[in-house]
């Protein structure tokens, strides 16, 4: 959804210019609300109107402001952008624009142009030679680059309702645990169908949860079947189900029997030991020690994972980037093309991942705690959907609407 | 008015001109002296020339310098560069005989008389091709008058002044299919007798034409159907043959600004 506000004075009634525009906006497919009219009380009074006109593009938008300026309308609020320079690396300057998850364009030199790369909490760095603009976490902001700063000249595009009734909308966005589940997963795994076949990635975050509650096989069987176009984890979900490849437990439990198993407790050390051992989990796969499991599933399908590291972190493994800034890059890498977010019992990496997600990403969380879902939400993820559920029955239930 | 001395199509800026058909300049000096004469001898007009200047063939078509409001001018922004040239001139002109010339916004075109033309206490407005709509706004300020803008929708009829002639207080010719359907509406409302001609005459100019009390001076070849139209509102034609003119797009109307 796009809008703008114009202003059109004169004597617009009797010249029928008013008239004409609102049918011009109509014609070209867009909407309008009356925010100000005052009609002139004498014949040489002038009138005069401010519109705002919503179209369902931009470029309808630009379609619908380039006829009605030649009717007189002028959009309001036409400035260029501010740009001031960084005066040292890794700090914005004072007034810089914090942006939002929402579809940005800066106004640079007379022209709209979208801002790459949309994250919240970032700021906007133009290229004053190309006007191209993308967010710029504050870690990597260099010494003298250009940042937009203040308000004007930026405009955020709010999301657009989805004109037939998909799960997104249906669900909304309360948390709540007495909603129809089944429903919800087979609206959802026609969602994930429709991304599929639209070329969009599936981005899936998981806790080790999904390991200790045994759904780690429809996990498996999501990445095997392509279902999954990326995976951002911790270290717990990768030792989990390495443990659960090797020995058969999680956390010492054995996953067939839901029983602590002998000496189970030092299973995901000595996991966690046999693959620094052979360098990486992708080298254990290779040399054969690593035969089943998610993490086996993302090597052999070559889904792309990234392990970001925390501060209890066993071992870690190899894998895991404990630099926590690297692993924000790591995961921002995968970010571009993802149409749809699927969130694990997970809170960390959650939250983390909706951080960098644009709002125009689907995302559903899934957790059995309705606080996790809430403070995604509450974060600024606004977009996110929640679904109170244990991972188990969730993930059984969507390989089975997924017929896997 | 001023004289065809350098008078040239130098440039295509409107569909009449074509820079391969010039006109005869012996005999656009002729005809334009023939209406200087029927305005100034036949209908006692007091006529003010203005200097002829190399560089501005189109300078002869004066109406479309600016609009003359008792001792206040509104200078013209003209759309084309080429005729851009012409504003200096005109201004400087002007001001000289003693008026208030005045100056609209840069990003706003506006055409004078070719655009505007007053309808009784109204002054019609026509846009899109060389003037724009957006100026009405300030016309009507700087005129303490009512202005419609009317949007004119045939290339070959780019200026108000080529498809529409007020000519009386409720009377005016016009060729309606060189409006939009607002237009038309606006003009229906506004003028109570409007004479529609057909697209022959209108494409020989007819709406191009000098209104004077019960006097017509309009462009030679108007069909004979008009003729009794306007007989019949008791109007006395003088016909003139503009037909070099007509190679730039203009014909009497264009050639003579009302002060």
């Amino acid at each position: 959804m796009a809008s703008q506000t114009v202003a059109v004075r004169g004597h617009i009634i009797d010249s029928l210019i008013l008239p004409k525009i609102l049918d011009e906006i109509m014609d070209l497919n867009g909407t309008f609300d009356i925010l100000e009219l005052s009609v002139g009380k004498r014949k040489t009074d002038p009138s005069a109107v401010r519109l705002r006109i919503d179209a369902r593009t931009a470029k309808q938008l630009e379609l619908i402001l380039r006829r009605l300026a030649r009717l007189g309308a002028v959009p309001l609020d036409q400035h260029d952008v501010r740009l001031m320079r960084a005066a040292k690396d890794g700090v914005f300057p004072a007034t810089f624009y914090s942006t939002t998850n929402l579809p940005t364009e800066i106004r640079f030199r007379g022209r709209w142009r979208p801002v790459q790369r949309i994250e919240m909490d970032c700021g906007i760095l133009v290229n004053p030679r190309t006007g191209q603009a993308r967010c710029l976490p504050i870690t990597h902001v260099h010494r003298g680059d250009w940042i937009v700063c203040g308000r004007s000249g930026v405009r955020v595009t709010p999301l657009e309702r989805a004109r037939d009734p998909d799960v997104f909308q249906f669900m909304g966005s309360a948390v709540s645990s007495e909603k129809p589940k089944t429903q919800l997963i087979h609206r959802l795994a026609q969602e994930m169908r429709v991304m599929k076949r639209a070329g969009r990635k599936i981005l899936i975050v998981a806790g080790p949860a999904v390991v200790h509650t045994g759904s780690g096989p429809y996990l498996e069987r999501l990445i095997r079947r392509g279902y999954v176009d990326a995976l951002f984890a911790g270290n717990g979900l990768a030792t989990h189900d390495i443990e659960s490849a090797l020995y058969g437990t999680s956390l010492g439990v054995s996953l067939d029997r839901g029983m602590p198993s002998k000496d189970g407790h030092d299973h995901h050390m000595r996991a966690i030991n046999a693959i620094r051992d052979l360098g990486s989990i992708r080298q254990a796969v290779r040399r054969g020690v690593l035969r089943r499991g998610i993490m086996h599933a993302c090597v052999t399908r070559e889904v792309p994972f990234v392990l970001g590291g925390s501060v209890r972190d066993d071992g870690p493994l190899p894998e895991v980037i404990t630099d926590t800034l690297r692993a924000q890059d790591a995961m921002r890498e995968h970010i571009p093309g993802v149409g749809m977010a699927i969130m694990l019992a997970s809170t960390l990496h959650a939250i983390a991942t909706g951080n960098i997600l644009p709002a125009t990403v689907k995302t559903v969380c899934v957790d059995i705690n309705p606080a996790v879902v809430t403070k995604l939400t509450d974060r600024g993820t606004f977009q996110s959907i929640g679904m109170v559920s244990d991972t188990e029955s969730f993930l059984r239930e969507l390989t089975r609407a997924l017929h896997l | 008015m001023c004289p065809p001395t350098y008078y040239t199509v130098a440039y295509e800026i409107n569909p009449w001109m074509h820079v391969t058909q010039q006109p005869n300049h012996a005999r656009a000096v002729r005809q334009w002296r023939a209406l200087h004469h029927l305005l100034t001898r036949t209908l006692r007009v007091t006529v003010w020339l203005l200097r002829a200047r190399p560089g501005v063939p189109d300078l002869v078509f004066t109406a479309n310098a600016g609009l003359a409001w008792g001792r206040t001018f509104i200078r013209s922004n003209f759309r084309h560069p080429q005729r851009q040239r012409e504003e200096p001139v005109m201004e400087r002109h002007f001001r000289q005989a003693g008026y208030r010339v005045l100056t609209l916004p840069r990003r706003h075109n506006f055409e004078g008389e070719g655009d505007a033309l007053w309808m009784g206490g109204t002054l019609v407005l026509g846009f899109r091709f060389r003037s724009d709509a957006a100026v009405h706004e300030q016309l009507a300020r700087l005129l303490a008058a009512e202005v419609l803008p009317v949007e004119l929708v045939d290339r070959r009829f780019y200026h108000l002044d080529t498809c529409f002639a007020p000519l009386g207080p409720k009377t005016a010719l016009w060729y309606p299919r060189a409006f939009d359907r607002y237009g038309r509406r606006v003009l229906e409302n506004l003028v109570p007798d409007l004479v529609a001609v057909s697209e022959a005459d209108a494409t020989r100019f007819v709406c191009n034409a000098i209104a004077l009390g019960q006097d017509l001076v309009l462009p030679a070849g108007g069909s004979a159907r008009l003729k009794r139209q306007l007989g019949r509102r008791r109007i006395a034609l003088h016909e003139v043959d503009l037909s070099e003119f007509l190679k730039a797009g203009g014909a009497a109307k264009c050639l003579v600004l009302r002060l």
